[in-house]
């Protein structure tokens, strides 16, 4: 148990009178990445939110590197949220007056991480996914698939344990939303870390580790071949 | 956290400049005008206290009476007494300059003191005579017949040593000779020193002082001397300062009232804070979001927008304070220290920047902008991030905007705090109670918008109306289901417009119950009056009997204004003896409320003022004792009048009850009623030929008195005006400002519109029409929140600080003006950030990130 990345056991979760997540088990290991896929309002993004300690269920456990959220106040989950996590969204929630290596820098800001040491590792993920030269670019100069690229970049420069995607290509073309998904696994898997990646998409899908299928408020295994 | 700072909210508000702006200029204006009069009134209080000190020296106590005076027989029992080491008598008084060529005579103050006595205690009052040319060795000796003048009074009325200076004394003039000049008085001081004895008779006011200077033996206290001299009724001991503390009490409820009127600003600053605050948190709702999620804790959130609030609050503050000083720099010089109550009589006083003023204020600016933010921070680091990540459900945000209670506990705060009694004579919970309901009404708007306006989105949803123009029903929908941001834009307005109908609606009250006023004590066809201060002239009775046998008068009435000193602390009270029918005295007194009637066998009858009542606690039925002719006499209350020409304090008597007590026949106003066809300029050029006080007598008609009355009315509002007007000004920025943030943020709604074939001008007239509705919304809120206020000004405050009542009276012409420049400047104003919103291309709208 304690090592893995993420347990999430017998989580349950109700809205108006509809059990979207039923008694649900997931567990991921470190360095493993897992795809969730689903219909739309199957719980997904519910699922994520709770693993996320952003929701707090109506039942069931929640183990983050073995620690458990329920035993923790909002104050300290933010804090295991900081030190922890990583998030890319769909829509890329990139601050629109920071420029691009000052967005890429903010996590390890919150962190108390030096600057020197914040502009080494801004930089190594800037050309890690490919933007070297646009560090000091502003979120408007650059593309759709830039700024997910830049998302990404900000989800992983902490070293985070655990990634959770949340449909990070829904916003994009296909041709750059497989460019995007290729980047993001290869730099999740290259840094060791987990993930949890939520899609629509059975190609996005196909390149995680196992993919799950969420559906009647749990998983179950699925097995997606990409031709 | 600086880094986060510094990059999230100053790189923020740079990057939204004009948003940043604006809100900056809501305190910054706020503060300067709060300021700009706390200094000017300051400046007039000191520069009126300076120049009591030159006027009374360096005495220790006055003994002092009103400005009728007192026996001078009390002089001798003083300045023999043990506890007194130097006693210096004094008659001040005020007379009116003749031959001057303004359209009233000009006021100069005149000490009568006894020079030996007098040079220890006011040395600045002993005269520079080698100025005279005259050769006697000891400057004393220009006491005789002539009179020192300070330099200011030499250049007003135009004059040099030597020449001569009429002025209105008794029942006539008489001619000073200037011997000498006061070179250590104060510029712009208006001062002529004379012998006392000299004075005495020369301005008929031979046996009376009005004030005794003393200088204590050593180890003798205030209260000891006190007791032992019993002074006559009317005449009290104090120490020094006691005339400045006096002034200092009379004004309080001016400046207090000015001041909180200029903080009417800061107030609704502090309301655009919010609406724009409120806005650009919504507006940033995801990337806080994003920041919750990454790690940054609630109270660090909180703590950050409160910071952010800090800043413009600071910001604000500063540029307010160097503004108000500018401003209160040239309101001085082109106003001098009165900015229209005509409290402080003094000339250009120098202005003062003391520190805690400049702090206070600047904590103020910092309280209205923090005030602001409080709620939007809250917000924002309450709201669950899995929700405000994703986009839409801002409303959700504002839910809370639509509750209920808040307002309506608000309301009852209100009700509570009217019931309480002023604080030191200040209204303090009525304010305290006027700023509850306007939150409260505020706090109620959304729900009061979602009442408005559900009908008419139901009514347009199946009307022919409603399908010819989609726009309105766009309009009217959002209205009904986005009402807390329309609250936001609107909150600004609804401060700022309420305040406007209330202040419009006090000073129409006012304005229209004293010309009523005027027309009820003014049913003479001309009135006369001679001298100042009541004591120092008065109608001879040869003049007496010119005026009655005059062939164009019916009818004269003569009456007498005498000043009462009834407590030390307070101003003088006016006795004004005339011409009343005991059984009938509706008939000469505005009279508020049923008198009692008189009886033979009580005291003699007196009708009081309203100021009676609130500062003596006079009341109808009661006894009041008056000091008039050394002893204390009893009068029974019989009636309240309504006496706006007195704030603090009036007694109407019969005429013939105050001549039996005093032995005073003497007069100094008369109310003149002509024969039919005989016209008033006409009797009143023949008495300006005859009469002996005619260089100093005001011969006026009523039509005139009320033209002079209203004008000073309204310059006394003149600074109310420009105050309220700075704030709907401000009202109006904070709309223009919300109206243009809320419009950019729907930028990608209105991209979503045009997708789907909303032409853009379709998008902009439903802004327009949104704008207008919020605006129609904010009005009604607004008004009845106003006339709410108006009535606790008119019923609470004004009694409370002036101890005046007044009728209702709404200007309905000025409000419906107010409400259509209100509705035209929304309207403009939410089409024009429209047009902004909407330039974008549609494509890259719904692409847009936040």
């Amino acid at each position: 148990m304690a090592d893995s990345a993420l347990d999430v056991s017998q989580l349950s979760r109700r809205f108006d009178q509809r059990q979207i997540l039923d008694h649900l088990d997931l567990c991921v290991a470190p360095g493993e990445l897992v795809a969730i896929v689903g219909e739309s309002g199957s719980g997904k993004s519910t699922l994520l939110n709770l693993i996320a300690g952003l929701d707090t269920p109506d039942a069931g456990k929640i183990l983050i590197s073995g620690q458990d959220l329920a035993v923790l106040d909002d104050d300290a989950r933010t804090r295991l949220r900081r030190a922890r996590l990583g998030f890319v969204f769909q829509s890329f929630h990139i601050l629109p007056h920071l420029r691009v290596g000052q967005n890429i820098e903010l996590p390890l800001v919150l962190l108390g991480v030096a600057a020197g040491e914040r502009q080494q590792r801004v930089a190594e993920l800037l050309a890690a996914v490919g933007l070297a030269d646009r560090a000091a670019s502003l979120p408007r100069e650059l593309s759709g698939g830039e700024l997910q690229r830049v998302a990404v970049a900000r989800a992983l420069v902490h070293r985070p344990v655990l990634v959770l995607a949340d449909e990070p290509t829904g916003n994009l073309d296909a041709e750059t939303a497989a460019m995007v998904m290729r980047l993001l696994v290869t730099q999740i898997r290259e840094r060791g870390a987990a993930g949890v990646l939520v899609t629509h998409s059975a190609a996005a899908a196909a390149l995680a580790d196992r993919a799950l299928l969420l559906s009647q408020g749990r998983l179950h295994p699925q097995n997606l071949a990409v031709g | 956290m600086l880094w986060i700072w510094w990059q999230l909210i100053i790189r923020y508000a740079w990057t939204y400049r004009l948003r940043s702006a604006v809100q900056v200029l809501a305190i910054t204006v706020g503060v300067a005008l709060g300021y700009a009069v706390s200094l000017i009134n300051t400046a007039a209080l000191a520069e009126f206290n300076a120049a009591l000190r030159e006027i009374n020296g360096e005495a220790d106590a006055v003994i002092e009476g009103s400005r009728a005076g007192f026996d001078e027989q009390l002089y001798a029992r003083v300045a023999s007494d043990p506890g007194v080491q130097l006693a210096s008598p004094v008659l001040a008084t005020d007379v009116l300059v003749a031959g001057s060529a303004d359209e009233y005579p000009p006021r100069l103050t005149v000490l009568g003191i006894d020079v030996l006595r007098a040079a220890p205690l006011s040395p600045t009052l002993m005269g520079d005579a080698s100025l005279s040319g005259e050769r006697e060795a000891s400057r004393f000796a220009i006491f005789g017949d002539g009179i020192l003048l300070s330099p200011s009074a030499l250049e007003r009325f135009k004059l040099q040593v030597g020449d001569s200076l009429t002025v209105q004394a008794g029942s006539g003039t008489v001619e000073l000779k200037v011997r000498g000049t006061l070179p250590g008085v104060r510029p712009g001081s208006l001062l002529g020193v004379m012998d006392l004895g000299f004075a005495q008779w020369r301005l008929g006011a031979l046996g009376r002082l009005t004030r005794i200077d003393l200088r204590l033996a050593d180890g003798v206290s205030l209260e000891t001397l006190r007791a032992r001299l019993a002074l006559p009724p009317g005449v009290n001991l104090a120490g020094p300062d006691a005339t400045g503390a006096r002034l200092a009490n009379l004004s309080r409820a001016y400046r207090v009232n000015l001041n909180v009127l200029a903080l009417v600003a800061l107030f609704t600053g502090g309301f655009l804070v919010f609406s724009l605050q409120a806005q650009a948190t919504l507006a940033r709702r995801a990337q806080f979001a994003w920041l919750r999620a990454a790690g940054l804790e609630r109270g660090q959130l909180k703590r950050l927008l409160i910071a952010e609030a800090l800043a413009i609050g600071a910001v604000g503050s500063l540029c307010g304070l160097f503004a108000g000083a500018a401003i209160a720099q040239a309101a001085l010089t082109a106003l001098g220290g009165d900015l229209g109550g005509g409290y402080f009589n003094v000339t250009r006083p120098a202005l003062g920047f003391p520190l805690l003023t400049a702090a206070g204020f600047a904590v103020l600016g910092v309280l209205a902008a923090v005030a602001g933010s409080y709620l939007p921070a809250h917000e924002a680091a309450h709201t669950p991030p899995a929700a405000a990540l994703h986009a839409g459900g801002e409303e959700d945000v504002l839910r809370p905007l639509g509750r209920i209670w808040p307002g309506l506990v608000l309301l009852g705060v209100a009700a509570v705090l009217l019931s309480l009694p002023p604080v030191s004579g200040v209204p303090v919970p009525a304010y305290l109670a006027i700023a509850a309901i306007l939150i409260g009404a505020i706090a109620l708007q959304p729900r009061i918008a979602r009442l408005l306006s559900r009908p008419l989105a139901d009514w347009l949803q199946h009307a022919r109306v409603g399908t010819r123009a989609p726009t309105l029903l766009l309009a009217a929908n959002r209205m009904v289901q986005a009402p807390g941001a329309a609250a936001i834009a609107m909150a600004g307005i609804v401060a700022s417009f309420g305040l406007m109908v209330a202040m419009g609606t006090m000073v129409s009250s006012f304005r229209g119950t004293l010309d009523g006023w005027l027309v009820q004590v003014l049913p003479a066809d001309l009135y006369a009056r001679v001298g100042l201060s009541m004591t120092d002239a008065w109608l001879s009775p040869a003049d007496m009997q010119r005026i009655r046998t005059h062939p164009g008068v019916l009818r004269v009435e003569f009456s007498r204004a005498t000043p009462l000193q009834l407590a030390a602390d307070r101003a003088a009270v006016v006795v004004v003896a005339r011409t009343i029918d005991a059984t009938d005295p509706g008939a000469a007194l505005p009279l508020v409320g049923r008198p009692l009637a008189w009886q033979p066998d009580q005291p003699p009858p007196v009708w009081v003022s309203e100021a009676m009542v609130d500062l003596y606690g006079a009341r109808v039925g009661g006894i009041l004792h008056l000091p008039l002719a050394g002893g204390l006499h009893p009068f029974i209350v019989l009636g309240v009048w309504r006496d706006y020409a007195r704030q603090f304090g009036s007694v109407a008597m019969r005429a013939e009850d105050y001549q039996r007590i005093t032995g005073d026949s003497t007069r100094t106003d008369a109310a003149i009623w002509l024969r039919p066809g005989v016209r008033a300029a006409d009797v009143s050029r023949d008495l300006l030929q005859t009469l002996d006080s005619r260089e100093v007598i005001e011969l006026r008609a009523p039509a005139e008195i009320r033209a002079l009355s209203l004008r000073i009315f309204d310059r006394s509002f003149a600074v109310t005006y420009v105050l309220e007007a700075a704030a709907i000004l401000i009202g109006m920025i904070g709309v223009a400002a919300t109206f243009s943030s809320q419009a950019m943020a729907r930028s990608r709604e209105f991209g979503m519109l045009r997708h789907i074939g909303v032409t853009r001008g379709q998008i902009l007239r439903v802004l327009a029409l949104e704008g207008a509705l919020a605006t129609l919304n904010a009005i009604v809120v607004g008004l009845l929140a106003g006339l709410v206020i108006a009535l606790v000004l008119i019923r609470v405050v004004n009694p409370q600080s002036f101890h005046w009542s007044m009728q209702l009276i709404v200007p309905l012409e000025l409000i419906a003006g107010l409400i259509a420049a209100l509705l035209v400047c929304a309207t403009g104003t939410a089409a024009i950030a429209g047009r902004r919103a909407t330039g974008s291309s549609p494509l890259r709208a719904v692409h847009e990130d936040w």
